[in-house]
């Protein structure tokens, strides 16, 4: 049963003028809750009213206060004729029905209006009163927290990880209903609005019966997207990781001595026997979606790829038997689930065991515009099946868990193309059951798991690859092997170990496609996509190489499809990770190889990338120790000759195995240049211009190699959008157009964020989508953080001797390994003599290192590709080289430097009226501690406009509609009593005009976790007395006046 | 390829001076671009003309939206729409109401009025100044003029209340105001060498001295009183100043008071042969200003008659400043020695005034 909403509606400020006669307003506000409503008295003649109302009270089950927005509108009363209208505020109660988060929502809303954007401030306040009984959760999840964040939310500590949790529910979309015909535009957005606000409410009420019946108390990384799927309806869908999640409340999270988060993070999450922070007496069944049913009739599901960094580890001598019971048990604990899946991407130390690759599926379907309701689950039916095939992927890489999971689609018109992807993984069990069992184990496992370059070892078989790859020793420890490259979703692992700096890396790509109906079209859609995914990866993969990384973390591929078009985004952060091999250099061949003049005009190209991937090592900082006779820009070999070189360097490798370390190190990435297109590719490498001096740039949460950040940050999002000239679009033409618009975008960043320098724009998120037939529309959203140059020196500094402890001891450790030994020292301090062992090593092998290329063949590509499996082969050969190892650790920056923040806070910002409100789509804000989640926050709206020109054109429209976005998010969570939103994300962004018209339309969908943070610098003052308490009425001085 | 739409929205509003300061000045956005393209941000920053264009415009919006805010600088702070540090907003608003010398010194002592707006396009082309910014000059002005017109209270506070402005600011348009308001004439060809912090300076003066506001009785006057306290001249006391005639209208009483200003200053005074032959003539000027301030068109004419009738005969005769001080010093001081003057108290409440403003007008 039940709870007692109670709201009191206070003052209204700067109300527009609804009275032209007086220049004044007849205000009364309306409330509403179910159905019920209540409303205030009338204020006559005032922009600025007084109401000061009683408690409006409803009474109501819980499972409608998880459901049902609180609808708060505010109207000028007219004695003739109807009330107007100035405006609304929804409020989503659900933060109140947790028990340690907001207690209140109090303080001033934007009214809003959908045609007319904000229209004045109205203050309310909000409080919830739920009665304790024992069957509280029979059909309402009250108290099962929700997280946007990725990660475990920094205040709490995992006890148990469950696993993936989904729902989606479906519904007719308002807009194409029969009544929108005589509606007003208005009543029309109003009706989406609040169905939307509806249908996430019951989808995380749903959500939140599944996690109870897991047995957990919360859903971290919880994505909730709706699909606008046009006449056949509304869905709104949403997954998550279920967990059991402890409060850490000691007071000494509060000390200025524990003020890393990932410090915080580091205690063991097992140090406490696991308890179940809740009691589920629950065990009806899940509603069934309501609504219209959407049905489909054709479907194309497209023969998937898996990305990975290849490679075998089992061999490795001592994990061995260690690995496989690993295993064992980690199976065990996933098997009882259908999907093994975790939207996580940063975890607690010691969960991921190994990486895999990325795993992803795409499936092609067409929406159908016949009701069938008799068929109720197909949207359900359909991601099950792309589960499934994600599972299996997983599975193939020897791999029994996927993180880094997430679902999106693209919709034009009747067809949809549905993706997943993730990051195929082997998991630590104990973190996924009840812990109980494995004492012993657990002892074990810490004592023998390797740390810091654990991840990187592959976790199939050697012997059973699932494609050839290529493998190596590890380069850090030297008894695992690893592949020479490496893909993930999810973000660094903080232990990793990473050389330099990362930096954005992007694969961009347009094909035009015919114009075509329903099946043909999806069918065109689907031969499409293999390719696209086939070039997107060898794009990324040339781009990897060019900045001289090794491994790319947070990819995510967006594939955006359109009338006439399809277009391929992804975005990853290129790292030095020290464990892998050093990657080759980029070499390029030319078909004709007598032809003089071509090859000068090859070798100029040659060089051209040669001098990239120098200048690009040097700005990376990229300086693995290692010796070296290294040449990039060596000749290329022969076409005949390089197949009989590959054989022989087989061979070689079997022969003596313990000159993996020096062979294959030069291998070069062969690009063969034969016709224009391969040209235009080559050239398109070398348009990417790095990042303006002092500018770095990630899409993961943190930049690789910068670990003392300033709390100066700026979140921003920015659009464009670009028409093409329709006369003769060429795929080059495209691609160019495409590629120019994302850089100029991010050119446009960094001179409009030129003030912050140095700094790093974080979390950068592209989306791309494909509005009209000739228009492109790119929405960026990141942040930038400000960072400290002098104090990066110091900190490296101290790594550097860190690294050299360890490399000493290492040498200890590793006696029994003579060349590893003496690779070790030379990283440290490179010697002479090292060197010259090494290079005899290499000798031994008896090929000349620049000879060990593999190649692509542009030119017999298309008749190669006779089936995707091969191209898949053909991929992991195109990706294989080695170098030699390094030992130098630049430790993964904590978030927040470990002191390094106690001088620098912001100055004060008094005498504000208006409390700041920070936002990030990060899950850490630099500089502070995050004291208290508040809860979710996920808003919807819609604006429209039919005097387009009158304000401002489109840019004008959209600026100001986003901008009115971001004041509504921050009065939520400043009403809630929080100063900040972590892990905000802008989920989408669909914009509609008609300039001929003179008409837009855009629907925005945002969402984050509302915190308290308190700056460390504060802390450190007060850390005597109640943080959140200070925090709380620093932030609510501002709020609460006038 | 052409852009569509372009747009940066950040959680904390990006202001860059440089280009507000562009913005203010009227400049278009094509316009504000070459500019910037000249200042040489291009090779500083490696930018492409694109990428300026691009910023500029994004700006240029933002300012847009903003200058709505701006006209009353309080929703500027409580505004939710644009999160802006207060440092910045105080940025904002004080350079927003700032205003040209060359601007003001047009329109000051002119009717507010839309009939002035037909001007603006005169003003922009004597003074160079872009007729969008005149218009915010002298939209400012105009809103400044009608938010603390039926105020009662201090115009210096009420200004600074309501618009937020710095000391300084809020003081100058307080004097733009007072100006305004009595429609003091300062276009004449000889006012011209006078800048508006001279007229600012008188005027603040005599807000402090001549108005309902200053003499202190304002709390008490019922509401009836519908006299602005900052911004008229207290009539009472200009009807008053009739009195003063008899300094010069009594024979006795002005050679008295010329025998008392000589022999104080005799030896002291580089230009005594001068100023005592003068001294019944400047006499004269300054006491009969006073009894014509009854008149609304004598007041307006209140500069022109000072500098004709006290700063030109001095400035031909070559008086030192200092030698005007001196003598506007004795000048007033003596009259407390003149038995049969009885109105003192008048005398000082206008002289004291009228001392100060003469020495800062005096000057070339």
């Amino acid at each position: 049963m039940p709870g007692k909403l109670k709201v009191k509606i206070v003052a209204g400020r700067h109300l527009p003028v609804m009275d032209r006669a007086s220049d004044l307003t007849d205000a009364f506000v309306e409330v509403k809750f179910g159905n019920t409503t209540f409303k205030t008295d009338v204020y006559l003649k005032s922009l600025n009213p007084q109401w000061n109302s009683e408690w409006f009270k409803f009474e109501v089950d819980d499972e409608d206060l998880q459901d049902e927005p609180l609808q708060i509108t505010v109207l000028d009363h007219d004695t003739y004729s109807a009330n107007d209208a100035i405006g609304k505020v929804y409020i989503d109660i659900d933060p109140l029905l947790y028990s340690e988060a907001a207690t209140v929502i109090s303080g001033w809303f934007p009214i809003y209006d959908t045609i007319h954007g904000i229209r004045g401030e109205i203050n309310v306040v909000v409080k919830v009163d739920l009665f304790n009984d024992l069957n509280r959760f029979r059909q309402s999840s009250c108290g099962v927290k929700f997280f946007c964040t990725t990660s475990i939310p920094k205040c709490y500590r995992a006890v148990i990880i469950h696993g993936f949790v989904e729902e989606l529910v479906v519904n007719e979309d308002p807009e194409y209903q029969w009544i929108d015909r005589i509606r007003t535009p208005r009543a029309s957005n109003e009706a989406r609005q609040r169905l939307i606000s509806l249908m996430s409410g019951e989808l995380q009420r749903k959500i939140g019966l599944k996690v109870l019946e897991m047995r957990g108390n919360a859903v971290v990384g919880y994505l909730q997207c709706f699909d606008l799927e046009g006449e056949s309806g509304l869905v709104v869908r949403a997954i998550g990781t279920a967990c059991t999640l402890d409060k850490l409340s000691s007071p000494a999270a509060f000390l200025p001595a524990c003020n890393s988060p990932s410090k915080e993070m580091k205690e063991s999450p097992l140090v406490h026997p696991p308890s179940h922070g809740c009691r589920s007496t629950h065990n009806s069944p899940i509603h069934t979606a309501t609504g219209s049913r959407l049905t489909q009739n054709f479907s194309v599901s497209v023969p998937t790829l898996i990305y990975t960094g290849m490679g075998s580890g089992s061999a490795g001598k001592e994990g061995g038997p260690f690995k496989a019971l690993l295993r064992q048990q980690t199976q065990s604990a996933l098997e009882q689930r259908e999907f093994p899946f975790f939207t996580l991407t940063a975890f607690p130390p010691g969960f991921l065991v190994h990486v895999g690759g990325v795993v992803s599926a795409r499936s092609v379907k067409l929406l159908d515009r016949i009701h069938n309701p008799d068929e109720p689950e197909t949207r359900d039916a359909w991601w099950a099946e792309i589960r499934q095939e994600i599972k299996s992927h997983a599975k193939a890489l020897g791999c029994h868990a996927v993180v880094g999971y997430s679902e999106s689609t693209s919709i034009c018109e009747e067809v949809c193309i549905l993706s997943a992807s993730g990051t195929a993984a082997v998991l630590n069990p104990r973190f996924l059951q009840d812990g109980t069992v494995e004492g012993c184990l657990e002892q074990r496992l810490e004592e023998n798991l390797p740390t810091r370059c654990g991840f990187c070892h592959i976790p199939y078989d050697e012997l059973n690859m699932p494609f050839p790859a290529h493998l190596t020793y590890c380069y850090n420890c030297r008894k695992q092997k690893v592949p020479d490259v490496l893909f993930t979703t999810i973000d660094l692992p903080t232990d990793a170990t990473v050389i330099g700096k990362g930096c954005l890396i992007q694969a961009r790509l347009c094909r035009l496609k015919k114009k075509a109906q329903a099946e043909a079209n999806a069918t065109a859609i689907s031969n499409l996509l293999p390719f696209m995914e086939y070039e997107v990866h060898t794009q990324l993969m040339n781009k990897l190489k060019l900045k001289g990384m090794n491994a790319l973390f947070g990819l995510r591929i967006q594939i955006t499809v359109g009338e006439n078009m399809l277009m391929g985004l992804a975005s990853a952060t290129g790292v030095y990770l020290a464990a892998l091999p050093t990657p080759g250099g980029i070499q390029i061949a030319g078909k004709t190889p007598n032809d003089g003049s071509y090859e000068q005009h090859i070798s100029h190209m040659q060089k051209k990338i040669n001098d990239t991937i120098a200048k690009n090592k040097e700005l990376y900082e990229i300086s693995p120790p290692e010796i070296s006779e290294e040449i990039i820009g060596s000749p290329i070999p022969e076409p005949r000759q390089r197949s009989r070189l590959l054989r022989s360097q087989s061979e070689s490798s079997d022969e003596v195995t313990e000159l993996d370390l020096s062979h294959g190190k030069k291998d070069a990435f062969v690009l063969e240049i034969d016709d224009t297109d391969a040209m235009e590719d080559v050239h398109s490498l070398l348009t990417d211009v790095p990042p303006p001096s002092g500018f770095y740039s990630c899409n993961t949460e943190i930049m690789p190699g910068i670990n003392n950040w300033t709390s100066e940050i700026q979140m921003f999002t920015s659009v464009r959008v670009i028409r093409l000239s329709s006369l003769n679009l060429t795929n080059q033409a495209l691609n160019k157009n495409f590629n120019d618009l994302c850089e100029n975008l991010l050119k446009s960043l960094y001179f409009k964020l030129r003030s912050m320098i140095p700094c790093c724009l974080c979390h950068v998120n592209f989306t791309v989508s494909l509005p009209e037939d000739e228009l492109i529309q790119v929405t960026v959203t990141a942040v930038a953080i400000t960072f400290d140059k002098n104090q990066a020196l110091q900190t490296t500094k101290t790594h550097v001797e860190k690294s050299l402890q360890r490399a000493s001891t290492d040498n200890e450790e590793l006696l029994q390994f003579p060349l590893e030994l003496c690779s070790d020292s030379l990283s440290s301090h490179p010697l002479p003599p090292a060197k010259e062992h090494l290079e005899s090593a290499s000798s031994n092998s008896g090929i000349p290192a620049a000879q060990r290329a593999t190649s692509v063949d542009y030119s017999s590509f298309a008749d190669r590709c006779s089936s995707w499996i091969e191209l898949i082969k053909l991929k992991a050969q195109t990706i294989r080289r080695g170098s030699i190892k390094t030992t130098v650790t630049v430790e993964k920056a904590s978030p927040v430097g470990d002191g390094n923040f106690r001088n620098r806070s912001a100055p004060p910002c008094a005498n504000s009226t208006v409390g700041v409100v920070k936002m990030t789509p990060l899950s850490f804000i630099p500089g502070a501690k995050i004291t208290k989640y508040l809860g979710i926050i996920n808003m919807f709206f819609i604006r429209e406009t039919t005097s387009l020109r009158e304000e401002g054109g489109v840019s004008g429209f959209l600026h100001a509609f986003i901008a009115e976005v971001f004041a509504m998010v921050r009065a939520h969570v400043a009403a809630l009593g929080g100063n900040a939103v972590v892990s905000y994300i802008m989920k989408q962004c669909v914009f509609m005009e008609n300039p001929n018209k003179n008409q837009a339309q855009c629907l925005i969908n945002v969402s984050g976790d509302a915190v308290v943070f308190v700056r460390e610098s504060d802390l450190e003052v007060v850390s005597t007395q109640q943080p959140t308490a200070n925090c709380q009425s620093s932030c609510t001085e501002g709020e609460v006046t006038t | 390829m052409t852009s569509e739409l372009d747009i940066f929205v950040g959680n904390t509003t990006l202001i860059d001076e440089d280009v507000y300061r562009l913005w203010l000045d009227g400049y278009s956005v094509t316009d504000a671009v070459a500019l910037r393209v000249r200042s040489g941000i291009l090779e500083q920053t490696g930018a492409t003309a694109a990428v300026l264009q691009s910023d500029t415009m994004d700006h240029y919006r933002t300012f847009h939206m903003l200058e709505r805010l701006l006209h009353a600088p309080p929703k500027l702070l409580h505004q939710l729409i644009f999160q802006i540090p207060p440092s910045r907003q105080a940025l904002l608003i004080e350079r927003y109401y700032a205003f040209d010398e060359a601007f003001v010194r047009e329109v000051l002592g002119k009717k507010l009025s839309k009939g002035t707006k037909k001007d603006l396009d005169d003003i922009s082309t004597k003074t160079g100044i872009t007729l969008k910014s005149c218009r915010r000059q002298f939209d400012n002005f105009k809103r400044v003029f009608k938010v603390v017109e039926e105020m009662r209270g201090s115009l210096v506070d009420n200004i600074q209340q309501h618009f937020l402005l710095s000391d300084r600011l809020a003081r100058d348009y307080a004097a733009i105001v007072f100006f305004a308001n009595n429609r003091f004439e300062t276009g004449k060809k000889k006012l011209q060498y006078l800048s508006f912090g001279d007229f600012a300076f008188c005027a603040e003066l005599m807000i402090q001295n001549w108005t309902l506001g200053a003499v202190g009785e304002a709390p008490t006057v019922p509401d009836s009183q519908m006299d602005d306290m900052d911004m008229d001249l207290d009539k009472e006391f200009l009807q008053d100043l009739k009195e003063l005639k008899v300094l010069v209208a009594d024979k006795d009483l002005l050679d008295l008071h010329k025998s008392l200003v000589c022999t104080a200053l005799r030896g002291k005074l580089g230009v005594f042969s001068e100023m005592e032959a003068n001294f019944k003539n400047l006499s004269r000027g300054l006491v009969n200003v006073a009894a014509k301030l009854t008149h609304n068109k004598d007041v307006r004419d209140l500069f022109v008659d000072l500098v004709e009738k006290f700063v030109e005969p001095c400035r031909s005769d070559h008086w030192p400043l200092s030698d005007v001080r001196f003598f506007l010093n004795q000048y007033s001081a003596s009259v407390h020695s003149l038995d049969g003057f009885r109105h003192q108290t008048l005398w000082d409440r206008y002289m004291g005034t009228l001392r100060g403003c003469l020495l800062r007008l005096y000057h070339d």
